[in-house]
């Protein structure tokens, strides 16, 4: 059993390129558009687990902290003049409620540190007005449009989205690796979800083959000390 | 006809000894003596004594080896009392007896058993049985018109007793008889059931507790584990009844004319010799460690048997049809041998085997007395057991076993106790048969001595977990499963709760499975065709299916089967004709080997005079570690380092297991990175750690810049272990199943996922964030205490560093140690076993790299 990987820091992972413009995949699933000094974060699910609560499952209500707390350790490492959040940032519509006061104050403090821009999701189609920024459908950051669910089918334009929560698998010696991933074909690029509590689907799935129709794409998978490149045909589909 | 082969053991001349016998002998009703009569046989005097008790309403633990009337011995006070009612007591509708048994197809076939001395009797008992398989109606129906005697399994009275009519059903009862409590107490399933215990003690405080048990340590725990604990008060406990051990077993470790193989677990190279044991035997069992070492096992015999031989496969991820129709076959004495693994041996009654072949080493003393134990034996004629080694060192666990046996010395595990997830599945539990207060429910706790010292204050984080999840952040109020009644009761917010908790009763929380089902095919070559619809063969890990390509060839069920694809969450298979399969399964054991034979081996070989009784083999290879290096004396760990094709290791010998080794190799690798050692990677076996890096370790040990010393430390326990723990997936998965035995999360169903309504979660996730968010939280405790033993075997590595230290021994080599070679040999063979993820992702990347980089 090896255990020394080279060290990479993740500013050394290949950068992501999109029509042009060179995009930084950060270790925690967030991404840095350096030409325009905007950070872009996807499927946050604020109030994840207090929607279970409410449903008797009781899980540890911190993941809104926990998420709270690695965005602003992202945004004090990058400070970037513009904040993206590119839909379902809250877990449903009733997420505000539930929020506590902490919380809220932290958002609220976001807001003030650059522009912000909330995406609507499909579990947040009203996100919050009072939590400061702006929410808005879709954005266009010159060529690259951002929406929440990726389009589908021949590309027309250059597209930011998340809405899928791509993970990717690989096996080696026996054994199988899974984890979040960004996913491109240099068309479209699909973020990792970025909240806490969030799941994963499976970048070998149905619903990534419309996404990517080529067939053939390339994931920066996020390891505990690296973003590490991969094509799509060194993936093992994992269910 | 179960009943006579083991009645067949009791003849007249054993066991009527004094005046108990004599006492016990008049207690038996008159009916009763007949029927002994009538048969031939005379009541054993550890029948007598338990009876005497037992209509004395005393509580006993009877401690005998398997066999040997221990059943009849449990039911014969409550088939008396039974029998001698009169008049409207014949006809009354409460529940008198209550056994409970480990397995529920031994549930099922104690009541057939019963049911026949019952009749000859012409008592007029009625006896039912209720496990996981009985039908909600019938259960319904037993519930208002109890049977006599009830018999089933812990999980089912975890059931019972969450239910507002509890009370009622269990107001008559007058005896509670507990089967297999060695084996019970063992597991976290025990401690439940003593919460069980301890709520009826409180609802029938009338009915005395009847342990049947094995040998075992220490006695007095289970006499106290039996019945109830005062508190802040000396101890109570159960009578003690010991029966007859019996003569003492026949044990011997093959003595091979072939080589015994370095290191691995295959018994290849003895098949051989163990198909010349099943000819010259009426039935055999083979045990195993694992399930992949049946099978192949299996396969090997099937290859020389050329005599057709009938050799069945028996193991807990077969079918459940499939081991039914062997273990009937057994019984019926049809078989020659059957290749198994512990899956039987908690199992009915195993017919004529007239011996126990063990392969690999028994990991344990009491382990394999007990599996001996069970052997057929006529009286006066020990059992027979054959100790196959799988390699060199196996043969020095095996010499352990034997002198351990032959000195009747006994390496149980204390009884498990205050498991904090447990107490909260039992709480839920609680209050779904009714309000209740939390000081009365706290003194009905602490008087199950399984839970004697649990604090107030970890009781009351308990109860707030299973109302609000227990956080510190107090969101949850209004979601709150448990509620406050006007007078200071807990109870639960929601009928609904209830029926949650009914479907996640039990402490057994599996690895992840996944069904295995043999496909239809249709077409050839490239219009094959494969779809789902044939019969299912049985379960299989789900890690194991995780590294499969379609066309990959595995062994299960006998067969080498080919795997397909996965469909709804079954592994879709064909058979093929190939002989080898191309993906090896694990083969090392479920168990280490156990601290008190580790003790016995180190101390074997500080004495060379007791390597003569060790084969030929054996014995050079210890000679020859003598001339090159050292025999580790029994108190010291010996470090070996040595440089070998332009890598150099380090090898030490702690010999505690392989757990505790893959433990000590996370954390000693890190403190060698930290001091600048550069290891790239280690490997362990039962007895020894080898670590290897480029820089010279030996040099680096003489010029100081490596302290052994320092290295052992045992402060590697404090911030490493802590980090450590942090990523570990083998404490994610210890923490997982006290997620789901506490009712945070639910179980999973294999086949069910799918379905709406479950609301599965994955436990990984809410790990990170309680570890970061509240790192004292209940549940954390409770999986960091089923990691000090478990998985990670954290306090068995404590221990060993407290006992080195200061008695660490080094010695610099040129050459590969001939104790050193088996662990060496495991290098690249033993699959990646969890934690190296970080560095298998750096080697897919890299290797795409080195392909786009080469110029062909």
């Amino acid at each position: 059993m090896s255990l020394s990987p080279k060290p990479c820091a993740s500013s050394e992972a290949p950068p992501i390129r999109l029509n042009g413009l060179d995009l930084v995949a950060d270790l925690s699933g967030a991404l840095f558009v350096p030409a325009l000094e905007t950070l872009i974060v996807a499927d946050l699910h604020l109030e994840k687990g207090s929607a279970y609560a409410a449903r008797g499952v009781h899980l540890p209500p911190y993941d809104t902290r926990a998420t709270l707390g690695l965005l602003r350790e992202v945004m004090a490492r990058y400070r970037p003049r513009t904040l993206v959040s590119l839909g379902d940032s809250f877990h449903d519509g009733r997420a505000r409620e539930r929020l506590h006061d902490t919380d809220i104050a932290s958002i609220r403090a976001l807001s003030e540190l650059c522009d912000m821009v909330w995406i609507t999701g499909n579990h947040d189609r009203e996100p919050p007005e009072d939590l400061g920024g702006q929410v808005a459908g879709e954005l266009r950051l010159g060529d690259i449009v951002l929406r929440h669910e990726p389009s589908t089918g021949l590309a027309l334009e250059t597209e930011i989205s998340g809405h899928l929560h791509p993970v990717a698998a690989v096996v080696r010696r026996g054994r199988r690796v899974r984890r979040r991933c960004f996913a491109s074909d240099g068309a479209r690029l699909v973020l990792p979800a970025f909240g806490a509590y969030t799941g994963g689907l499976d970048v070998r799935s149905e619903s990534f083959a419309e996404v990517f129709p080529s067939g053939r794409f390339t994931v920066w998978m996020l390891g505990r000390d690296a973003v590490y490149a991969l094509p799509s045909r060194a993936l093992r589909y994992s269910g | 006809m179960a009943w006579s082969a083991k009645t067949q053991r009791m003849t007249a001349s054993e066991g009527q000894t004094g005046v108990t016998a004599r006492a016990g002998a008049d207690l038996l009703p008159r009916r009763f003596a007949d029927w002994f009569a009538g048969r031939g046989w005379q009541p054993r005097r550890h029948q007598l004594d338990l009876l005497e008790h037992g209509l004395a309403g005393r509580s006993a633990l009877l401690i005998a080896p398997t066999g040997g009337g221990k059943t009849l011995a449990g039911f014969l006070a409550s088939l008396v009392e039974l029998g001698e009612r009169a008049g409207a007591a014949r006809t009354s509708s409460t529940l008198h007896t209550l056994y409970i048994s480990p397995l529920k197809a031994l549930a099922v076939d104690i009541a057939r058993n019963l049911e026949a001395p019952v009749a000859e009797m012409g008592l007029d008992i009625r006896i039912e049985t209720r496990t996981g398989d009985t039908p909600q109606g019938k259960r319904r129906r037993q519930r208002l018109d109890p049977p006599d005697i009830l018999i089933t399994t812990p999980e089912q009275l975890a059931l019972m007793i969450a239910y507002p009519d509890a009370e009622r059903f269990f107001s008559g009862l007058r005896c509670v008889v507990l089967d297999e409590l060695h084996a019970l107490v063992a597991s976290k399933r025990g401690a439940l059931l003593s919460l069980g215990l301890a709520r009826l003690a409180r609802i029938a405080p009338q009915a005395r507790r009847t342990g049947l048990s094995a040998t075992v340590a220490d006695p007095d725990a289970l006499r106290a584990w039996l019945v109830p604990q005062p508190v802040d008060a000396p101890p109570h406990h159960a009578a003690l009844v010991e029966g007859d051990p019996g003569p003492p077993p026949d044990i011997s470790i093959l003595e091979s004319v072939e080589r015994v193989p370095w290191s691995g677990h295959s018994a290849r190279y003895a098949i051989g010799e163990i198909y010349e044991a099943i000819r010259a035997r009426r039935m055999v069992l083979i045990f195993v460690n694992t399930r992949s070492q049946a099978e192949l096992v299996f396969q090997e015999l099937w290859h020389v048997n050329e005599d057709t031989l009938p050799i069945a496969l028996h193991h807990g991820s077969l079918d459940v049809s499939q081991r039914r129709r062997v273990e009937q076959a057994m019984s019926e004495g049809t078989l020659r041998a059957v290749v198994c693994t512990s899956t039987l041996d908690l199992g009915i009654d195993w017919g004529d085997v007239d011996l126990v072949v063990n392969v690999g080493a028994p990991k344990g003393a009491s382990r394999l007395m007990q599996r001996i134990g069970r052997a057929n034996h006529r009286l006066n004629e020990p059992s027979h057991a054959l100790l196959v080694p799988s390699n060199r060192f196996e043969v020095l666990e095996c010499q352990a076993a034997e002198d351990a046996a032959a000195e009747g010395e006994q390496d149980t595990e204390p009884p498990v106790a205050g498991k904090l997830d447990v107490l909260a599945q039992h709480v839920l539990g609680v209050a779904c048969a009714g309000p209740f207060d939390a000081d009365a429910l706290y003194r009905e706790i602490r008087s199950a001595a399984a839970y004697m010292t649990l604090a107030r204050a970890d009781f009351d984080a308990v109860v707030d977990f299973v109302a609000t999840g227990g956080y510190a952040l107090r969101s949850y109020e209004r979601f709150a499963r448990l509620r406050r009644t006007p007078d200071g009761l807990w109870r639960l917010a929601h009928p609904r709760i209830a029926q949650q908790y009914r479907l996640n009763v039990g402490t057994i929380v599996e690895a992840d499975m996944l069904k295995v089902r043999l496909a239809r095919q249709r077409g050839r070559g490239a219009r094959r065709m494969v779809g789902p619809g044939g019969r299912v063969l049985g379960e299989i890990e789900e890690y194991f299916i995780e590294q499969l390509a379609p066309g990959d060839t595995f062994l299960f069920a006998g067969h080498v089967l080919r795997f397909e694809r996965l469909e709804e969450s079954e592994a879709l298979v064909t058979r093929t004709s190939a002989q080898e399969p191309r993906i090896p399964a694990y083969m090392g054991g479920k168990f280490p080997l156990s601290t008190y034979l580790a003790a016995r081996v180190r101390a074997m070989l500080d004495d060379p005079e007791r390597w003569r009784a060790l084969p030929a083999q054996v014995r050079d290879w210890l000679s020859i570690q003598r001339f090159k290096s050292r025999v580790p004396k029994r108190t010291e760990m010996l470090v070996e380092t040595f440089p070998r094709a332009k890598r150099h290791y380090l090898v030490c010998y702690p010999f505690e297991g392989r757990l505790a080794h893959q433990t000590l190799g996370m954390l000693l690798t890190r403190r060698m990175e930290r001091l600048g050692a550069r290891p790239l990677g280690f490997v362990a076996n039962e007895y020894a750690l080898a670590v290897w890096g480029t820089r010279d370790l030996s040099l680096m040990v003489e010029s100081g810049h490596l302290s052994l010393p320092e290295l052992f430390e045992e402060d590697m326990l404090g911030d490493d272990l802590d980090a450590w723990l942090a990523e570990s997936s083998l404490m994610k998965r210890t923490f997982r199943s006290c997620a789901v035995i506490a009712g945070l999360i639910e179980r999973r169903f294999p086949g069910k996922e799918k379905s709406g309504r479950q609301v599965t979660f994955s436990s990984d996730l809410i790990y990170d964030v309680l570890r970061q968010h509240e790192p004292d939280h209940v549940l954390l405790r409770a999986a960091w205490d089923d990691a000090a033993a478990g998985l990670l075997d954290i306090r068995r590595l404590s221990d060993m560093l407290a006992r080195i230290r200061g008695h660490i021994v080094h010695r610099r080599l040129e050459t590969v140690s001939p104790l050193a070679v088996p662990v060496m040999l495991e290098i690249g063979r033993e699959p990646v076993y969890g934690e190296a993820d970080e560095a298998l992702l750096q080697e897919a990347a890299d290797e795409l790299v080195a392909e786009a980089m080469r110029l062909v």
